[in-house]
């Protein structure tokens, strides 16, 4: 289950602005930064692949206030989760093909 | 500069398919990163508690407050002072401060005639274990591309109006070496306790986009 990061739920930072924008950016962090805490890959791998990310969604021209921090997060960390064969490209896509497929109400 | 605060720019009409689009396009963010965590605990590889712990760290005990509590303690311990701007590393593990991403850290001082603002121009590096996560802002294409080129002027627009005669030192963070403003100590500030002082010190200031509050 997913902790209650927006929302009227979700608590108020002392800076005024929340961490996440969307419970899925929570775990993405908490999954990369709990895999380099346990040595699964290093810090400096994922900071490159974070790079290269971001560096191409800059490099699409896209218009800035459509950028999505998290999004190039969630990249890096299916590519260096793929690079060092903790789970395959094709079983990612399978898996987000299958919860995509749940009916309404299992979706949450 | 304007943060992005994306959420407010969908119209409502548009609400309903964004939901939609959510939890049923295999593309979305929301069902890969649910497909990736699963994956990986279910192939034993990720303790799902884990997780949980590394985020309600970052949104509970980590915070802009670690780095207040070190600057209120510079500003009245000049000992203290030294020793954090000599060796950050060793002065906030004496302090007990440890994180999980605990990188090189280093400390640069306002004074008189120089100001200090840290950015990392190729991703989002930031002094975790003082500041916590960084701020969209932070993050922006538009920050880490700008501070670099004309910081007086993306200062101003933030807010901050630095003399013309005042150095401005931008630093940019890698992952080996991560930076926290020491910003100089407000005048009219004697007597106060260090929770008080503490209270003084923002988190943009400790960027080095702000400076300290004054009482």
């Amino acid at each position: 289950m997913s902790l209650p990061t927006s929302g009227p739920g979700a608590p108020p930072r002392s800076n005024g602005e929340l961490l996440f924008d969307a419970p899925w950016e929570a775990r993405a962090f908490g999954v990369a930064a709990a895999l380099v805490d346990q040595g699964t890959f290093g810090w400096q791998d994922f900071r490159n692949e974070l790079i290269v990310a971001i560096d191409a969604w800059e490099q699409s021209g896209s218009d800035d206030s459509e950028y999505r921090y998290y999004e190039c997060w969630l990249t890096a960390l299916e590519r260096i989760a793929t690079s060092h064969e903790l789970a395959s490209a094709g079983d990612l896509a399978n898996r987000a093909e299958a919860y995509a497929a749940r009916p309404h109400g299992h979706d949450h | 500069m304007s943060d992005h605060d994306d959420h407010h720019d969908d119209h409502h009409d548009d609400h309903h398919d964004d939901h939609h689009r959510e939890n049923h396009d295999p593309r979305s963010p929301k069902l890969r990163a649910e497909a990736l965590e699963d994956l990986l605990v279910e192939k034993g590889l990720l303790d799902r508690a884990k997780v949980d712990a590394t985020i309600e760290k970052f949104e509970t005990d980590v915070g802009p407050m670690i780095g207040a509590k070190l600057v209120a303690r510079a500003w009245t311990d000049d000992d203290f002072r030294d020793q954090l701007i000599a060796d950050a590393d060793a002065t906030i593990a004496a302090a007990g401060i440890t994180g999980p991403e605990i990188e090189h850290l280093e400390v640069k001082a306002n004074e008189p005639g120089v100001h200090n603002v840290v950015v990392c121009t190729l991703c989002s590096c930031y002094p975790w274990a003082v500041l916590g996560l960084p701020p969209n802002w932070f993050k922006s294409p538009e920050y880490r591309s700008r501070v670099v080129k004309e910081p007086r002027r993306v200062l101003s627009e933030m807010g901050l109006e630095l003399d013309d005669d005042t150095l401005v030192r931008v630093w940019d963070s890698s992952s080996e070496t991560r930076f926290l403003v020491l910003p100089e100590r407000p005048s009219g500030t004697e007597g106060l306790s260090l929770e008080e002082l503490a209270a003084l010190v923002s988190r943009d200031s400790m960027i080095g986009v702000a400076k300290a509050y004054t009482p």
